[in-house]
């Protein structure tokens, strides 16, 4: 047990474990102390100064989140002397801030506007300086939009890009008045090694960054008569779309979301959970071909470890991280763009309608997700596969617009077809889901028995673990696959681009001897997603993924290859898994990027 | 010198000094001496906070890790300031010396000196004084190495764990203390970072004994101190002189007859007026200083004093914490709306709450300490601020 440290905040004795900040000391007595750069994922700045406390015997005012607690101390959190000091701080924030909040995408979820709105700061107390600044937009990207003028430099967004994810794609940039966070060279994010991933959006208190939103497009498109509008659902907007619409995190809103969209005008609403069976079953057998190449046919250039590739801001991580381990992920789209691919095709051949008129909307957890969608390889259908990505935020932004009551609504079930899923699918959206769902598939395959574990649940690769190793072996092969007879099938899942670096690392160094890697790239999975509601933190994560593990228990169909519409599709269209056909629709090939 | 008041002494620059006998006899007393010795003797770190030496290289002595590093500390970058310059063109094998006998006490195995980024001139000569050095401690048998690592030309880089930052090759920014360098400085490691004055002294006091440097200057300030004496003075310069004189006495001997102010410690100092020369001390009594004395005559007018600092603290600032990023960038703007008259000038009160804001929320010494001259300069010259 750690040593126990006595203190006094604000009259009131507390003992907390050696190593606690004065923040947390006071939160466990029920005291708030406001805080703008201090963020429960990351490293501790004490930058922004607005935690400051007085403290009996300091001459200066400590930031809480950065001050350990110390025997004896004396703490006072609601002074003369401290709310002085806080509300001139807030008040020079506001100066260097465009504060036009009106017409902020981030009006009424910012940080800032609530700390003045909780000082009640009226009248601006210095001048505003925004005028004497040359603040830019970055609008180039087609998933995240920077804007200085909204940036109060708290640097979340660096740290988050550094910590988490490994790719310090932001940094700060000058000092003193012209202090910034910036890219390298002050390129524009679109051209930098920017992932896309939007954990800084995530994080950011503001709206500095914000994702790039396509709500009127989606809407111009609903109310135009001549177009048909498909909607699909990734797997983990369904946990995470009530937390923005009133609800606590972890609640399944499933049947409300598809009743809403069907409310808000969608033609037909689908599910990604469909392509997420669809790409089990395309990424299950590549992984049995390639273990097939490298145990029978001794072939020495297949690949192996194979990598997933559904998480598009890990797929531009390795593209600049890795380019040479491009030939190491699988060939398979992820599910969103293998949904798009067979909208504009399958379904619409199924339906009789023209692709010309299709317009295929997506629902993701993600803002990279959008920069996917404009990858010149996703037009496979001979169209845009899919032409509008909206995150979690966006969909509620709409339902908001369209002035329902979420909360009321009746469940209704998807449409058909590519509306029918199983478990496996829905599991895509937590960290280790993939893994997990193709192992049920290909074990299965290969022997003709469920996966040996309690009903189905494959718990080794479940859970918040930054990196997590499993082993299964393969016993009893039917005799197609007898070559895997005994294998033990070594896999690794990491979510997060930082942890992500350390399997790679360990990949290029000849440390990480797995056949397969399940990567995501934000932490948690697609639920911890630059797309879904702001606040996040470890907690709200852990509750959406426990959701997502309820959903796909309390699913009928628990394995994609048993997912009839996947029975039917392969039937009618693709004929087989890794066929021509899917080939030309729904698998991809990778371009190399520069690290800088 | 021809003054009655001040006593110019010869301490640090006197060539006439066996650096090897020295270093040799401090080497062969043990640990707790050394740290007595310098405890007794009073002295205080010479960069301006003044705190007492010997209990940094006790408290550093005292961690547990094997890894500890001392840094001498050659970002001389106050403004007014040029005396660590003079002090390592002239005598750095005692700057080294003291380093020598600091990584002895604390267990240091490597030293740094972080320089200047606009001192580049004097490398070349430190590093062949290094070899010197070197050369000195392999016959002395000692196992200690200094490197030289250049600044960048940041202010902020002269805080010191934002030097450690810097030295680390991260951007210059202050760390949040708790911890202190003594237990986590350079590389995460316990780390004595003293001035290049400080470890000057620190050889000195063990050339002449504690004594000697205690009988010199008052109980709060013990010693001398080399001043770099700038602005309207017929004699500018690096003088060595006993602490505990009164401004009055120092204008004396420098000003020019017609001195209105005197800036102590440069711009993140304190400004004296006329009026209070004889009643402030220059010293940790008084007003303390890293050694930067600026005299202005009745020909300044301190408002432009005052906006040439806040520029400087605007630009110099690193940016990261909103009371020294955006309250110097008010502060100027502030003075000159008064000044324009767009703003009332009881918008001068508004500015000196903001300052004191500062003053006790700021992450480092940069920010808190730019309420010194705003304070001391808007309350004794308020008139000249104003119209």
């Amino acid at each position: 047990m750690a040593k126990q440290i006595n203190l006094i905040i604000d009259g009131m004795p507390v003992t907390v474990d050696e190593g606690t900040t004065i923040l947390q000391a006071a939160k466990k007595l029920n005291i708030h102390i406001p805080t703008l750069c201090y963020h429960d994922d990351l490293c501790v700045a004490g930058n922004c100064r607005v935690c400051v406390v007085e403290m009996k015997g300091s001459r200066t005012l400590p930031a809480s989140c950065a001050t350990p607690v110390a025997e004896g101390m004396e703490i006072y959190t609601n002074t003369i002397k401290v709310r002085t000091a806080r509300k001139h701080i807030i008040d020079l924030l506001l100066s260097e801030h465009n504060a036009r909040c009106t017409t902020c995408y981030k009006n009424g979820n910012c940080e800032l506007q609530d700390l003045a709105s909780e000082y009640k700061i009226s009248e601006p107390m210095f001048i505003d300086l925004v005028p004497y600044k040359n603040y830019q937009v970055d609008a180039f990207s087609p998933s995240i939009i920077k804007d200085d003028s909204k940036c109060i430099r708290c640097q979340r967004c660096v740290r988050t890009c550094e910590e988490l994810q490994h790719v310090s794609a932001l940094g700060v940039a000058y000092k003193g008045d012209k202090m910034k966070i910036s890219t390298f060279f002050e390129n524009p994010m679109f051209e930098v090694v920017c992932t896309n991933c939007g954990q800084c959006v995530n994080r950011c208190p503001t709206g500095a960054l914000i994702e790039r939103n396509y709500v009127d497009e989606v809407w111009q498109a609903i109310f135009d008569p001549e177009k048909h509008v498909v909607v699909q659902t990734a797997p983990a907007v369904r946990v995470a779309l009530g937390e923005d619409l009133g609800l606590q995190p972890g609640e399944i809103v499933t049947g409300k979301m598809v009743t809403v969209l069907k409310r808000l005008g969608f033609d037909s609403v689908l599910d990604t959970d469909f392509a997420a069976d669809l790409t089990i079953m395309e990424e299950g057998f590549e992984l049995l071909g390639r273990l097939k190449k490298a145990l029978v046919d001794n072939d020495p250039n297949v690949k192996l470890p194979i990598a997933t590739s559904c998480s598009p801001a890990w797929i531009k991580f390795i593209e600049h991280t890795y380019p040479e381990y491009l030939d190491n992920l699988s060939t398979c789209k992820s599910p969103q763009q293998m949904f798009g691919a067979l909208a504009k095709t399958y379904y619409a051949q199924k339906r009789k309608l023209d692709p010309a008129k299709i317009v295929s909307v997506s629902i993701m957890p993600c803002t990279a997700k959008k920069f996917e969608a404009d990858r010149p390889e996703m037009r496979s259908s001979g169209f845009k596969d899919v032409d509008y990505v909206l995150t979690t935020r966006e969909l509620a932004v709409m339902i908001k617009q369209a002035g329902i009551d979420f909360g009321s609504l009746p469940e209704s079930h998807y449409d058909s077809i590519m509306g029918v899923s199983s478990g496996a699918g829905v599991i895509f959206g937590a960290t280790g889901g993939v893994m997990e769902a193709a192992l049920r598939t290909a074990y299965e395959v290969v022997t003709g028995r469920e996966v040996p574990f309690n009903g189905l649940n494959i718990t080794p690769v479940r859970g918040m673990e930054g990196v997590r190793e499993a082993a299964i072996k393969i016993e009893g092969t039917k005799p197609e696959w007898s070559f895997l007879e005994g294998v033990e099938l070594k896999t690794v899942v990491a979510h997060g681009l930082t942890n992500a670096k350390k399997v790679m690392d360990a990949v290029r160094d000849g440390k990480g001897k797995w056949h397969f890697i399940e990567i995501m790239a934000c932490p948690g999975g697609c639920i911890g997603g630059g797309g879904q509601p702001i606040p996040t933190n470890e907690e709200i994560r852990r509750k959406r993924a426990e959701a997502i593990y309820r959903e796909d228990a309390g699913m009928p169909i628990r394995k994609s290859h048993e997912n009839p519409e996947i029975i039917a599709v392969y039937k009618e269209f693709l004929h087989e898994p890794n066929s021509h056909k899917s080939h030309e629709l729904l698998h991809t090939h990778y371009k190399a990027r520069q690290r800088y | 010198m021809s003054s009655n008041f001040l006593r110019r002494v010869d301490l640090i620059f006197d060539k006439d000094c066996d650096f090897k006998q020295v270093l040799q006899s401090a080497y062969k007393r043990n640990n707790d001496e050394i740290i007595n010795e310098l405890l007794e003797s009073g002295l205080k770190g010479r960069g301006g906070a003044g705190f007492p030496t010997a209990l940094k290289w006790k408290f550093t002595s005292e961690q547990p890790e094997s890894e500890k590093y001392v840094v001498c500390n050659a970002d001389e970058g106050e403004p007014g300031t040029f005396k660590d310059r003079e002090i390592l063109f002239q005598v750095p094998l005692k700057v080294f010396g003291g380093m020598a006998i600091c990584a002895k006490v604390i267990g240091a195995k490597e030293g740094f000196l972080y320089l200047r980024g606009e001192y580049r001139f004097l490398l070349n000569e430190l590093q062949r004084q290094l070899d010197i050095f070197h050369a000195i401690l392999d016959d002395l048998k000692i196992a200690f190495r200094v490197k030289v690592v250049m600044g960048s030309g940041a202010y902020i880089c002269g805080e010191e764990s934002a030097l450690f930052e810097s030295m680390e090759g991260d951007r210059g920014e202050p760390r949040n203390k708790p911890p202190y360098p003594t237990v986590s400085g350079f590389r995460k490691k316990p780390t004595v970072i003293n001035n290049v004055e400080t470890l000057v002294y620190a050889f000195m006091i063990f050339r002449y004994g504690a004594h000697k440097f205690k009988e010199l200057g008052t109980a709060d300030s013990r010693g001398s101190k080399v001043f770099s004496i700038s602005g309207d003075t017929p004699k500018p310069g690096i003088y060595e002189l006993e602490l505990g004189m009164t401004v009055d006495q120092f204008v004396q001997e420098f000003g020019d007859g017609d001195t209105k102010a005197v800036q102590v410690g440069g711009a993140s100092g304190f400004c004296v007026p006329r009026k209070k020369f004889k009643d402030t001390i220059i010293g940790f009594e008084g007003v303390p200083t890293g050694g930067s004395m600026m005299l202005f005559n009745s020909s300044r007018s301190m408002y432009n004093v005052l906006h040439n600092y806040l520029e400087f603290f605007e630009e110099e600032s690193c940016g990261q914490c909103t009371p020294c990023r955006v309250g110097c960038q008010q502060l100027k703007l502030g003075i000159e709306a008064v000044k324009r008259g767009d703003k009332h000038a009881n918008y001068l009160d508004q500015l000196q709450k903001l300052a004191q804001t500062m003053k006790i929320t700021a992450k480092c010494g940069l920010g808190q300490s730019v309420a010194n001259s705003f304070f001391s300069i808007v309350e004794n010259f308020k008139e000249e601020m104003i119209y």
